[in-house]
Formats: structure tokens, C-alpha cells, sequence
């Protein structure tokens, strides 16, 4: 049994850390909030680059590092915890992995190499209203190679230089590669409830689209890529649940009510102690879909629904409790609870809402039983 | 990150395999299938205990010399998994040898550590713990169960409640008061004592469930020597920490039915708008369950990662019984429902699934106050693993018999 990360893992993980404590502090995270026109901390993303996170999968062919996702998963739990301002989610658990799974060799060569040098941000285009995308309900279409349509919201949106935007070709849902600096393209920057992380309006009017993965099987596709992604967001969420037990423990021992620490107060340590339990639940589930995708097992969309369920609570519990436990101070702008309140609503809606995973997790385990 | 056992781990389990495959099996052709809580029921345990004895698979982390396997923790796990997989999991020895004995082996001289601990090891003898009173549950300490030192004897007279197996025990640790002067936690003192003794009255509890798997045991004049001492006069309660610290591990996991038995009922069943495992409402459930159950296995496998490395494993094992016990009786609960008029029925020839949701229903209120209440396990937590302050002892500088009792 080896079902934890290794020496060597936890060795990485560790510098992120303290990498991400010297450049990815509050103030860097608040420039991003306190400043709209700034829709990423760009000095942290050189900086992501030069550590070579940005292609830690990609294999060495594409000039990436060619690590294991199990590595990635460590770097994304430290991005989680640090609230890191920068897409890459986006750029590295979509576009590369989607293209790493689903390109052709020249979409692998002309995307991987950017991504991986830093110079190429990307994005995923799904989501054309409020409510979940069907194939009845997408809009967006394809035509003689040409996309025209509106995706709304589309997160770092405003920034990607490529999309993977779904649309109908042909009646039916394909997944497309996207050149978002080609005539066409227009942006527009849409407030959202974490500024942190920016998101666009996107109309496409006859934009050049390259198809990714196999035509007719767009929402298959989408819903693969979403898999592997949920799995590193689940580590991101993680992450910033244990902040937030930590930001509340360390509070509640400092403050003093009714002559002595809140800590000591049992309304306050149950509630220390349901965030915990919550947490430990989020991540052995976290820990199994980081087995799954890194050995690209069959079990990947149970373990990975599973991995967004538990860590999507966990996060949301812990961030709207944390605030809680801070009292008054909580709900001010100036204490940092708010940014992962923040944050947990953005990585629980991203890639489609827990309750839409729910259903996932048991139509799988009905497939599985039927079997 | 995998599931994968080291090679050497590997190698034992082939061992341990091969070794049930064969006794395991010599064992059923020998005993059958029996009924639990029967006494043949427990002649066949016993006999199994003494078989795994003999093989140095009991007690696999102590010691050869005193009749254990001399192994590691983690090779404690693996046979403990393929017995389980051979359907050879009696619970009888658990609290005896994981909390019991081991108490004794720590504070008794080698005498009494020679005259128990193996017969303990080949099942001969089997242990309780007398620490739960009426007036002392999560607050253990506040034990009323008096022993007055009389010459080299002590006379016991006093309660306790919640003990498991007390009328099949031959011997107990019994936590006692020997000086009520002094705060609740200075004034105790421990002690083995031998259940069959006349002064010794067990009395089955009937629970809330129907059951009767705990009792009273009542001490009248209890006489037992100064030698069955464990542990200094006033020092018992330290004894008691030495017992308790392991009993989440030896009480952790539930049985009862799961996520997969309420999805089978839920594909047979009529929900008010079709099929029942159709309704959204019992799917998203369905969902919490599994995660909740998954993240449970997943965290045992974490616990036994560090096993295997050699390392002491984390504090993560603490959230298993919370959860456990809380799904056991939502689940329950949520599969009644579902039965809707029917599931008011608990005869196991008409309730689905043989009444096992309504009987898991019964039993989950035990399970949430055995062995740490959700309360209880929530301050350990809190303090043990968070690091929070404990609470505020209003008794703490108080002798026991000036502490308000309410009554």
C-alpha cells in the first residue's frame, strides 16, 4: 500500500509552498481583486513559467518537464491554499490536457510547446446561458469550418490566446480549437462574484475552428477533459479548505470572548472539528482520483466525480464557517476570508456544479452495478 | 500513489492466504454456520482463536515470546483484511485484547502477566472493561464504584453499566474510587478482577434496538487482593488512558447496510414520481454516502500507507466513527422512507432487504454514543489533533464528594 504522496512529492510540494508564500502572498492576490482592469497577477505567471509548472505534464518531446499527474495534483493543492490570480486551470488542466488527450500531433505541437514556455493562455468555451449545456440546448455551430455563436461565461476568457469551445457541426455537439487572436473574436470582461479569477463574454462571428477529438462526440470529449480536470481542482479546493481551517484556528486562539480564547468554547471547537472531518474525507477522495488519472484508470469518472463532490463541500464548508469563526472581522474586505469564499464558489461552479457531478457519480455506479 | 502491496507485504499476505485457505476451511467443516451469541457460537471463536494461536496469527504485533506473532502493524492489517475476506471476523477477543491485556501487561508484575496473557492470546479466557457507571459516561472519571482498603484486601461495592460481554468475561479491569477527598481524576485506582465471582452480578441491558449485547454488572462486596492492583493507589486513571487510547481503533468500523444495499432497494422500490433510484433528491444522497463511504476506505488506506512505511500514522483515523455512525442512521432512516407505509414493518420474513435498514435504524443511536460520543470524538479532535484548549473543568480543584452530582 502506497497511497500517499511520496518523499519526493511531498519534497515539491513543499517548495511550491514556499514559493507561492514569497510570490503569491495576500497583496499579490488583492491586486488582482482591488483591480478590474488586472485579470491576472502577470508577474506570478512569468514566474509559474520559470518554475516550469506550466508544462509539468507535458512530456519533453513538447519541451515540458514529462512529470506524473500525481506531481501536479501537489502543485495544484499549494495554487488552492494560495488563491493563486492566474488561469492555470484554464492553460494547464484543460487546454493541455485536453489537447495531451484528444489533439492531433499538429495541435499537440503547435499548442504543448507554447503552453509549456509560458507565451499561450487557454481557455474553455461551454457555457452559453444559466443551467446546464445539452445538446438540444447549444447554440454555437460550425460551419465549412467556420464558428459563429456566444459562450458566456467563459473563464479567462478576456486573456486566453486559444479556446476549446464547444459547438454543433452538423447537428451534433464536437469540441473545437479555437485561435482567439483571429479575425471574429470579440471579448467583452464580465464582472464576477471572485474577481481573483477573470471571465468574458465570447462572440465568435465565422472564426477559423480546428475540430479536437472525434466529430458527433463534442459533449463525450467535454465531459473527459472535465474528468481529468476535477480531479486537480478537487486538489486546488483542498487546499484552500485547509486555509481555511487553519485561518480559523489560528483566529479563534487568539481571540478572547467572555474572559478567554474562543478557541475553548465547544460551539467553535465542533465546528474546527466537522471542518476537519470534512477535509479528510475530501482528500482520500482527492488521493483516489489522483491514483485514477495518473494511471488513466477506467475507474477515473467515479473517482473524479467523487474527488469534486467531496472537495467542493469541504471547501464551501470550511470557507463560509471560517468567516464565521472570525465574526465580524469575517465579513469585512480587508480580512482574507472572503477571497476564498470567493474562490470556493469559482472552483465549484468552473466545471460544472456539484449537483451536476452528483448525478454523474450515480449514473456511473449504475452503469458499474449493471455491468 | 497505488494500491499495490510491497513485496514483502505481499509475500506474507500469500502466506496468511494460504494459511486460511487451508484453516479456514478445516474450521467451517468442523463448526458450520452458527448464530452469533450462542455458546457454540463462542466455542468455535475460541477454537479459532487458539488455531491462529498456535500459527502466530493472534496478537501478530506482540511479542513470540508471550504467545504473539512477533509481527509488524502492517502485517496485522493485511491478515486481518484476508480474514475478513474468509468470513472469519469474531468479535469476541477485541476489547480484551486491545484494551484489556495490554493494561495489564503495562502495570502488572510478571507473575500476573505470565498467568494471563497467554491464555488470553489462545482465547481461553476472555476480558472486559468495567469503566461506564450511570453517573459516568463521557465524564468517566466522575466512577462512583467504591473499593475501601480492608488489610491486604480491598472491598468493592458499587455500578457499572454498558459492559460489553460481561456474562461470557472470565476476568475485567475495573475502575474503581479509593479516595474520595481528593479531585475526580486523583482518586481512582484500577484493578483485574475475576467476573465469575460470586459478588459479581451481571445483568443484561435491554437496549432501545430489543438487544441485549451490554450489561449492569453490580459489585456487593466485592473482596479482591491488594496483588490484582494495577497500577499505583490513585494513579488509575492514568491506567485508564493506557486502556481508552485504544478504543476508537478497537470500536472504528460499523457494519449494518451501506450505499450499495440502499441502491439495490431503490431500484426495486416506487417513488412518487417513478422509479425510486430516479428520484434526484435520493440520487444526490446516494452520492454524499458514497463519497462519505469511499473517503472512509481511502483514509484506512492512507492509515495503512504509513504503516507500511514504518511511520505512525495520523490523526485522520479520528473521523471514522463520526461519520459512520451519522450515515448508518440517515441512511436508515432515508431507506424506511423510501419503503414509505412498509417501512413501518420489522419482521425480517416481510421488511425488504430482511429488515436490516429498520434494525440499522435501531441500533445507529448506540453506535453514535459507543465508544465516544459524536461529542466527545469532536473535542478529541478539537484538542488532539487541532490543538484547541480543553474545556473549562469546574471540578477540576474540587474533592469528588463536594462535586454537585444533581441528585
Amino acid at each position: 500500500m502506497d497511497f500517499d504522496f511520496s518523499d519526493d512529492q511531498k519534497f515539491l510540494k513543499d517548495e511550491a509552498r514556499k514559493f507561492l508564500d514569497g510570490r503569491c502572498g495576500p497583496a499579490v492576490v488583492r491586486g488582482v481583486l482591488d483591480h478590474a482592469d488586472r485579470a491576472f497577477d502577470k508577474d506570478l505567471w512569468a514566474a509559474v513559467a520559470e518554475q516550469g509548472w506550466l508544462g509539468a505534464c507535458i512530456p519533453e518531446a513538447y519541451n515540458g518537464l514529462g512529470l506524473g499527474r500525481v506531481e501536479l495534483c501537489a502543485i495544484a493543492e499549494e495554487l488552492g491554499r494560495a488563491v493563486a490570480p492566474i488561469p492555470f486551470a484554464s492553460t494547464v488542466y484543460v487546454l493541455a490536457e485536453g489537447i495531451m488527450a484528444f489533439g492531433s500531433e499538429a495541435q499537440k505541437s503547435a499548442v504543448l510547446p507554447r503552453i509549456a514556455a509560458g507565451e499561450l493562455i487557454g481557455c474553455l468555451a461551454t457555457s452559453e446561458g444559466p443551467g446546464v449545456i445539452t445538446a438540444s440546448s447549444l447554440t454555437t455551430r460550425v460551419e465549412n469550418g467556420k464558428l459563429t455563436g456566444v459562450k458566456i461565461p467563459v473563464t479567462d476568457g478576456d486573456v486566453a490566446d486559444m479556446a476549446l469551445v464547444l459547438a454543433s457541426e452538423g447537428g451534433k455537439p464536437a469540441l473545437f480549437l479555437v485561435d482567439l487572436k483571429a479575425d471574429g473574436v470579440s471579448r467583452e470582461t464580465l464582472k464576477s462574484l471572485d474577481p481573483t479569477r477573470s471571465v468574458a463574454k465570447l462572440t465568435f462571428d465565422g472564426v477559423a475552428a480546428e475540430r479536437v477529438g472525434e466529430a458527433g462526440q463534442g459533449l463525450e470529449t467535454v465531459q473527459a477533459i472535465l474528468d481529468r480536470a476535477a480531479v486537480l481542482l478537487a486538489f486546488e479546493q483542498l487546499g484552500g479548505a485547509d486555509k481555511c481551517l487553519e485561518m480559523a484556528k489560528d483566529y479563534a486562539l487568539g481571540r478572547y470572548a467572555f474572559g478567554r480564547v474562543i478557541a475553548g468554547y465547544q460551539a467553535i471547537k465542533h465546528k474546527l472539528a466537522d471542518m476537519y472531518v470534512k477535509n479528510e474525507v475530501a482528500r482520500s477522495n482527492a488521493y483516489y482520483g489522483a491514483w485514477a488519472l495518473n494511471v488513466d484508470a477506467p475507474e477515473l469518472p467515479i473517482a473524479a466525480s467523487a474527488a469534486r463532490i467531496a472537495a467542493s463541500d469541504a471547501f464551501w464548508f470550511a470557507s463560509k464557517e471560517s468567516i464565521q469563526v472570525h465574526g465580524g472581522m469575517g465579513f469585512t474586505w480587508d480580512v482574507d476570508c472572503h477571497l476564498y469564499y470567493r474562490r470556493s464558489r469559482q472552483l465549484s461552479l468552473v466545471a460544472g456544479a456539484p449537483r451536476v457531478w452528483k448525478e454523474r457519480l450515480v449514473s456511473q455506479l449504475e452503469q458499474k452495478n449493471a455491468a | 500513489m497505488d494500491f499495490n502491496d510491497s513485496p514483502e507485504e505481499a509475500a506474507y499476505r500469500e502466506k496468511a492466504r494460504a494459511w486460511l485457505a487451508e484453516n479456514a476451511a478445516a474450521h467451517r467443516a468442523q463448526f458450520g454456520e452458527l448464530k452469533p451469541n450462542t455458546p457454540e457460537h463462542m466455542a468455535a471463536a475460541k477454537a479459532w482463536q487458539a488455531t491462529k494461536a498456535a500459527a502466530g496469527y493472534a496478537c501478530i504485533t506482540w511479542p513470540a515470546a508471550i504467545g504473539g506473532g512477533g509481527g509488524t502493524p502492517i502485517q496485522s492489517v493485511i491478515f486481518g483484511q484476508e480474514e475478513g475476506k474468509a468470513g472469519l471476523g469474531y468479535g469476541y477477543f477485541t476489547i480484551g485484547l486491545g484494551m484489556c491485556v495490554p493494561t495489564v501487561m503495562a502495570f502488572s508484575n510478571t507473575e500476573t502477566k505470565q498467568r494471563f496473557v497467554s491464555p488470553a492470546v489462545k482465547g481461553e479466557e476472555i476480558w472486559c472493561q468495567l469503566f461506564s457507571e450511570p453517573a459516568g459516561g463521557s465524564d468517566v472519571a466522575a466512577l462512583r464504584t467504591r473499593a475501601v482498603k480492608d488489610g491486604d484486601e480491598w472491598v468493592i461495592n458499587g455500578q457499572k453499566v454498558w459492559t460489553t460481554g460481561a456474562h461470557y468475561c472470565d476476568y475485567g479491569i475495573l475502575l474503581t474510587r479509593t479516595d474520595p477527598d481528593v479531585p475526580k481524576h486523583k482518586g481512582l485506582t484500577m484493578f483485574w478482577i475475576d467476573m465469575k465471582d460470586a459478588a459479581v452480578e451481571c445483568r443484561p441491558i435491554h437496549q432501545m434496538s430489543g438487544g441485549r449485547e451490554f450489561n449492569e454488572v453490580y459489585f456487593t462486596d466485592l473482596r479482591v487482593k491488594d496483588s490484582q492492583r494495577l497500577g499505583e493507589v490513585g494513579d488509575g486513571w492514568k491506567v485508564a488512558l493506557v486502556t481508552l487510547m485504544n478504543e476508537r481503533l478497537a470500536v472504528g468500523g460499523s457494519s449494518g447496510p451501506n450505499y450499495r444495499e440502499i441502491m439495490s432497494l431503490a431500484r426495486e422500490l416506487t417513488g412518487s414520481t417513478g422509479p425510486a433510484i430516479k428520484d434526484n433528491a435520493f440520487r444526490e444522497k446516494l452520492a454524499d454516502w458514497y463519497v462519505q463511504s469511499e473517503g472512509l476506505k481511502f483514509t484506512r488506506f492512507r492509515t495503512m500507507t504509513a504503516l507500511s512505511r514504518g511511520q505512525t500514522p495520523g490523526p485522520e483515523s479520528s473521523i471514522g466513527k463520526i461519520i459512520a455512525a451519522n450515515q448508518m442512521q440517515e441512511l436508515a432512516n432515508t431507506a424506511v422512507e423510501m419503503e414509505d407505509q412498509y417501512g413501518i414493518l420489522v419482521d425480517p420474513d416481510q421488511a425488504p432487504a430482511e429488515a436490516a435498514f429498520q434494525q440499522s435504524l435501531m441500533w445507529a443511536p448506540g453506535l453514535r454514543i459507543a465508544g465516544g460520543t459524536d461529542e466527545i470524538l469532536k473535542n478529541i479532535i478539537a484538542e488532539r489533533v487541532l490543538g484547541l484548549p480543553g474545556d473549562v473543568r469546574v471540578d477540576k480543584d474540587v474533592a469528588f464528594k463536594d462535586m454537585p452530582t444533581g441528585r
